[in-house]
């Protein structure tokens, strides 16, 4: 193991309401949904409709516009409904799930034996194709494309992030099936980047992948990042990423030959009671989770963190990504005389608050945007939270003004929103950094294609 | 407080698009926001936000600027009193300088504040606070007996031309208040610099005792008085005549306490104009062939704008330098041509305020070069691995 890269620019942002490590004991959802929304880019062609039976690894929908990658059913049952959006755009495809885990059989191979070719066409039959994501631009990996190296990033350092050293804990067999199939599809190897201060054995004994430590502030545990001290991506340059879980999922998948969509769910956030573990599946539904188990009053429910998750409604489905759930209040009410107030129960990264006397405090923050859009004001803010040598005011001038030539050479490649949602939580102008990135994105996915 | 949101709630369709005030819709938006944090939460990417917005980060800087404004106040009393030979009582000074100071103060906020209402109304925007800032500037770069409609004018020009013509606050290419006062310091020079104009009472010439100047330290360094020089003490509390605000260095540092320790106002700016100056200064001791070139560098520093120029103008962040690195050339920069602007130019004792609007106008091509560098690394990346 090579030395610890110390991220010293960043933001812990101190939450109320981390999940205990123990397993609670909710019933499983009835419904589980998959959402084209949780993957950027995607035009979904539907293959069923509702009232057809599907088995877990069953086809629901795919891409328009390269059919070989295909979303699938976590678990068997029926589809029971398909939920559109304006302009008949799909939102969910829900599928009720029957309890008899049947799955499609698309045959076990030896991890370590299997050649690329068949590992991708296994990884694209099964449905597990859009786990992989690749770098510049953070979507769905293309099949051709054979990456420079995948990075697997072994920590999440978000607010009230589930700890995956606990989640892994036991599973290390398909851990390290899921890395040595990964090992196949690159020349580059497999970059596991790992807490410096803890990290469970699955990640660090695991063989056939380089591991590199990482110690520091949130976003230290984002891959973006890692692929930014480790190798950073430069034009042309294509990597790939896949979060463990679902590396976890791809050992199951070779060495049992059907699609296992389980996951691990930390249920986390101040207005949760009951604040723990669940073993769940792919896109369940929320609603076992937070009944009887959340405080009154006006809520937001998250799928995912606090910083780059998507809020989904207290009758909402978790993200195909996602593993964690934070319910935090929706702060939809007026606060008199805010911006005057000592305010010793907000969070500043200023000290224009005294809350920055207690430096330990824990904080339930809500979704209030605690002030009005403005111009840019303030300068030097973003680049205290965003480590990578990017000058992110300026990128996102380049993007405001759709100013390709500079986005490409101000470093577009290198960042996701979730890199950059730190800024995005910083700015007393409260730009809307992510929305703007992910629409630079688009930009140079349409004209780079 | 219940009452106070019921009643808004109520006035409020009033103001919305097709009510009664339609027109002053900014008007009531921007008090509403004033006394109650809007309720609107976030739509897309995070779902937090840090409690600091503009309201706060603005009236921290004018909460730095009130200890100047006191001393102001009171050094505009003294001064004076000590011009026209009399003893005068504490309050007595403060009374005299506050009946002088504050209709200025007053003047600069409702003429800036009313046009910057237009303006939002006229574009549809929420009313920016950034002339919270600009508004309590003026007053305190100007001398204490400045006729009250020079004040409205130049506050107009600087709100219409130095910001509104560029897009508003956040848009604009040189600090407000400092055009404000260059807009003075050309259009009206006589009542902008001379011996006679920056004490209070001075210029109608009632009863001054002998001996006593009115110039300002600077105005003596170039005229060769150098016996008339205040004390570096002197020059640091800030008895001395001058701007309404710039006088006092104490005062000024108590404000840059209070914006470094909060993290609003910028420290790498704020260091390298100290230190741009401070050299300049030493550099111009070494050589030492003229009365200006000899002055203490600590006093330097002391002298006229120079403090209050370091803290409160050169380190807004809009029209400064906008990249990390480019701060300290910035703010060196500034330092450097502030002292030699005052040494070699007789005809403007005090050159901070063209420092500054220089750099002001320089700071974009800073941020370029800075932005070309980082640029250049990452191709260099791509060669190095090819």
């Amino acid at each position: 193991m090579s030395d610890v890269i110390k991220i010293k620019k960043g933001l812990d942002i101190r939450l109320k309401g981390k999940a205990e490590k123990v397993f609670g004991s909710a019933a499983m959802p009835e419904l589980y949904a998959i959402k084209p929304g949780d993957f950027p880019g995607l035009v979904p062609k539907l293959a069923v409709k509702p009232g057809d039976k599907v088995k877990a690894g069953s086809v629901l929908f795919y891409d328009k516009y390269r059919t070989d990658i295909k979303f699938v059913s976590p678990v068997s049952g029926e589809v029971q409904l398909v939920n559109r959006g304006e302009r008949r755009r799909i939102l969910e495809v829900v599928v009720k799930s029957d309890n008899q885990n049947e799955a499609e059989k698309f045959g076990a191979v030896d991890p370590k034996q299997v050649s690329k070719t068949e590992a991708v066409e296994k990884i694209l039959a099964s449905g597990m194709w859009p786990f992989l994501r690749q770098r510049p631009y953070n979507v769905v990996a293309n099949p051709a494309d054979t990456p420079k190296a995948i990075f697997i990033s072994a920590f999440d350092s978000a607010p009230l992030a589930p700890d995956y050293d606990f989640i892994v804990a036991g599973q290390e067999k398909e851990f390290q099936a899921g890395v040595d199939v990964l090992n196949k599809l690159t020349d580059g190897g497999v970059n596991i980047g790992i807490n410096n201060e803890m990290a469970s054995k699955a990640f660090v004994s695991v063989s056939g992948a380089k591991t590199q430590a990482f110690s520091g502030p949130h976003p230290a545990g984002n891959v973006g990042i890692q692929i930014h001290h480790v190798s950073p991506i430069n034009k042309g340059e294509v990597y790939w990423t896949i979060q463990p879980q679902e590396v976890i999922s791809l050992g199951k998948l070779f060495l049992s030959g059907s699609y296992d969509a389980s996951r691990i769910i930390a249920i986390t956030g101040s207005e949760v009671k009951n604040r723990n573990y669940v073993k769940t599946k792919v896109g369940a539904l929320i609603k076992p989770y937070i009944e009887n188990n959340i405080e009154e009053g006006s809520l937001r429910f998250i799928s995912g963190n606090v910083l780059s998750g998507s809020n989904i409604g207290k009758d909402g489905y978790i993200g195909s990504y996602d593993s964690q759930l934070t319910v935090i209040p929706e702060g939809d009410q007026h606060d008199f005389m805010g911006w005057a107030a000592p305010g010793l129960k907000k969070f500043s990264v200023s000290k224009s608050f005294f809350s920055w006397l207690c430096p330990n405090k824990e904080y339930a923050l809500n979704a209030n945007l605690n002030g009005g859009p403005r111009a840019i004001i303030m300068s030097g803010q973003y680049d205290k939270v965003l480590p990578m040598d990017i000058l992110p005011e300026h990128l996102i001038k380049a993007i405001i003004t759709e100013d390709i030539d500079k986005m490409e050479q101000l470093g577009i490649y290198e960042v996701a929103e979730e890199d950059m949602a730190l800024c995005e939580f910083v700015c007393t102008s409260k730009l809307e950094i992510q929305s703007i990135l992910r629409k630079g994105i688009d930009v140079m996915i349409k004209e780079m294609s | 407080m219940k009452a106070l949101r019921n009643y808004l709630d109520k006035i409020k369709p009033n103001f919305e698009k097709g009510g009664k005030f339609e027109k002053l819709h900014s008007t009531f938006d921007a008090f509403e926001t004033f006394l109650f944090t809007p309720k609107t939460t976030s739509k897309t990417g995070v779902h937090i936000h840090d409690a600091i917005d503009s309201k706060r980060t603005m009236s921290v800087v004018v909460l730095a600027l009130i200890p100047a404004l006191l001393f102001g106040i009171w050094n505009t009393g003294y001064q004076h009193f000590l011009a026209l030979g009399e003893t005068a009582e504490f309050w007595q000074m403060v009374g005299y300088g506050a009946l002088k100071v504050l209709p200025i103060v007053v003047v600069s906020y409702v003429v800036g504040l009313g046009i910057e209402f237009m303006f939002a109304q006229m574009r549809g925007h929420e009313v920016a606070e950034g002339f919270l800032v600009s508004g309590m500037l003026i007053p305190l770069v100007l001398p204490a007996d400045i006729p009250l409609w020079m004040v409205a004018v130049a506050t107009a020009f600087a709100v219409i031309i130095g910001k509104e013509v560029f897009g508003g606050t956040g848009m604009n290419i040189w600090n407000p208040a400092l055009v404000a006062r260059a807009f003075l310091f050309f259009a009206y020079p006589s009542k902008m610099s001379g011996d006679v104009i920056w004490v209070s009472g001075m210029s109608k010439g009632e009863g001054i005792v002998d001996g006593f100047s009115g110039a300002t330290p600077l105005g003596n360094v170039i005229t060769g008085k150098l016996d008339l020089l205040p004390t570096t003490l002197e020059s640091f509390i800030g008895t001395i005549p001058g701007s309404i605000g710039e006088t006092s260095t104490l005062a000024i540092l108590i404000g840059a306490v209070i914006l470094l320790a909060t993290g609003i106002g910028n420290w790498k700016i704020m260091l390298s104009v100290f230190a741009g100056g401070y050299l300049m200064a030493l550099g111009f001791n070494a050589i030492g062939t003229t009365d200006a070139m000899n002055v203490d560098a600590i006093q330097q520093l002391c002298l006229g704008g120079f403090a209050f120029g370091a803290v409160f103008m050169a380190t807004d962040p809009v029209s400064g330098s906008r990249t990390e690195t480019g701060k300290y050339i910035y703010g060196f920069l500034i330092g450097v041509f502030a002292i030699m602007i005052r040494v070699f130019n007789p005809a403007y004792p005090e050159g901070v305020m063209l420092a500054i609007l220089l750099m002001n106008t320089f700071a974009p091509l800073i941020d370029h070069t800075i932005v070309q560098q980082n640029i250049k690394r990452r191709l260099k990346r791509v060669k190095v691995n090819a």
